[in-house]
């Protein structure tokens, strides 16, 4: 039975359909096979990241509603896409209907993961609904701080397991980290994120010209170019999301000379 | 702006962030908190005012929070003849 990942934030802009097909991609470059699925209905975009816009033949609605097909990913055998409705009406995502798809993704899949429409309203509770665990991804910016706050209180109250009694694995991804400005005290660190949200830190995805350019080209971060900083720091989040151990390193840490002058000299 | 402003250290604006939250986020978990008291003391008092007869103005309840644990304080009024009836 696979297991289903929701990525939410609450906020807009955080990085959400990055990193759903960075994760995803990263996951099924480990040969599991893993489906992506777009919850922002009238709004989609994941297809767009993921270099799939021209192929959309189906949708979510179409699938809820009976027969029809996946995206298979051009580069990646085990890695497939199903789009949002762009045109449709909100209200044809029914919760009867996605919980009916998500039972039957997680038969033929290791890995249904589930991009968020920002906000608190139905498409992102409908989004988590089903999640076994969640990814909430967060910038080190006080708005995004708050609402993923709020975010974690949903994701305790409104999913499934959650009103079963039983625990929803929650992961922060920090996204858009900028080690020395955190380091000069311009901006939220680390550990200040994660005393304020409490919940266990998935990576650390530092603010990088390579995350626009894999998006203008049309392809997940890992596949873009799979040994730049981002790409790397996805892959460990892959890997700690898969359940493996991995020590969390800071991307981009390593200061200039100049800098550490100027540091020295700060304190 | 006076030129002097120019030489002078800009103050670190990050603790000032981590500040704000925290206050911020102590303040809307505790709300968050009060409509499951008012949920609490809506069906609490239901129960009550099935046995006896007492004024619902007469009615304290109360959420502490420590540590590890909340504390759930409810305090009812019941006047003599109201509870003598109940018994």
């Amino acid at each position: 039975m696979g297991k289903v990942v929701v990525v939410t934030s609450g906020k807009g802009g955080v990085g959400k359909t990055t990193s759903t097909a960075a994760l995803g991609a990263a996951l099924a470059q480990r040969n599991e096979k893993v489906v992506v699925v777009d919850f922002d209905v009238g709004l989609r975009n994941l297809d767009l990241v993921m270099g799939a816009e021209r192929r959309v033949v189906y949708d979510l609605v179409n699938v809820i509603q009976g027969d029809a097909k996946l995206i298979r990913d051009k580069r990646l055998e085990t890695l497939f896409l199903l789009p949002a409705s762009q045109t449709r009406d909100k209200d044809n995502l029914t919760a009867e209907g996605v919980e009916r798809v998500i039972a039957e993704l997680k038969k033929y899949f290791d890995w249904i993961i589930c991009d968020s429409p920002a906000g608190i309203e139905r498409g992102a509770t409908l989004a988590m609904r089903h999640a076994d665990m969640a990814v909430v991804v967060t910038n080190p910016e006080v708005s995004s701080v708050r609402d993923s706050d709020r975010i974690i209180g949903l994701l305790d109250s409104k999913t499934l397991k959650a009103e079963r009694g039983e625990r929803i694995e929650k992961h922060l991804l920090l996204t858009r980290y900028d080690a020395n400005r955190a380091q000069r005290g311009d901006m939220l660190k680390v550990e200040d994120v994660l005393e304020i949200l409490s919940i266990p830190l998935l990576g650390i995805i530092p603010e990088s010209m390579d995350v626009l350019r894999a998006s203008n080209i049309g392809a997940p971060v890992t596949l873009a170019d799979a040994r730049s900083i981002p790409a790397q720091a996805y892959f460990d989040a892959a890997r700690r999301l898969a359940g493996e151990s991995l020590p969390i390193t800071i991307p981009g840490e390593k200061r200039s000379f100049l800098d550490k002058i100027f540091a020295r000299r700060a304190a | 702006m006076s030129i002097f402003s120019l030489f002078r250290k800009q103050q670190r604006s990050a603790p000032m962030a981590r500040e704000r939250l925290q206050v911020l986020l102590a303040h809307e978990r505790a709300s968050l908190e009060s409509d499951l008291v008012s949920i609490l003391r809506e069906e609490i008092l239901a129960v009550i005012a099935k046995h006896v007869e007492f004024d619902p103005d007469k009615v304290r309840i109360k959420m502490d929070r420590d540590d590890d644990v909340s504390i759930l304080e409810i305090d009812v009024e019941i006047p003599l003849n109201a509870a003598r009836l109940a018994a």
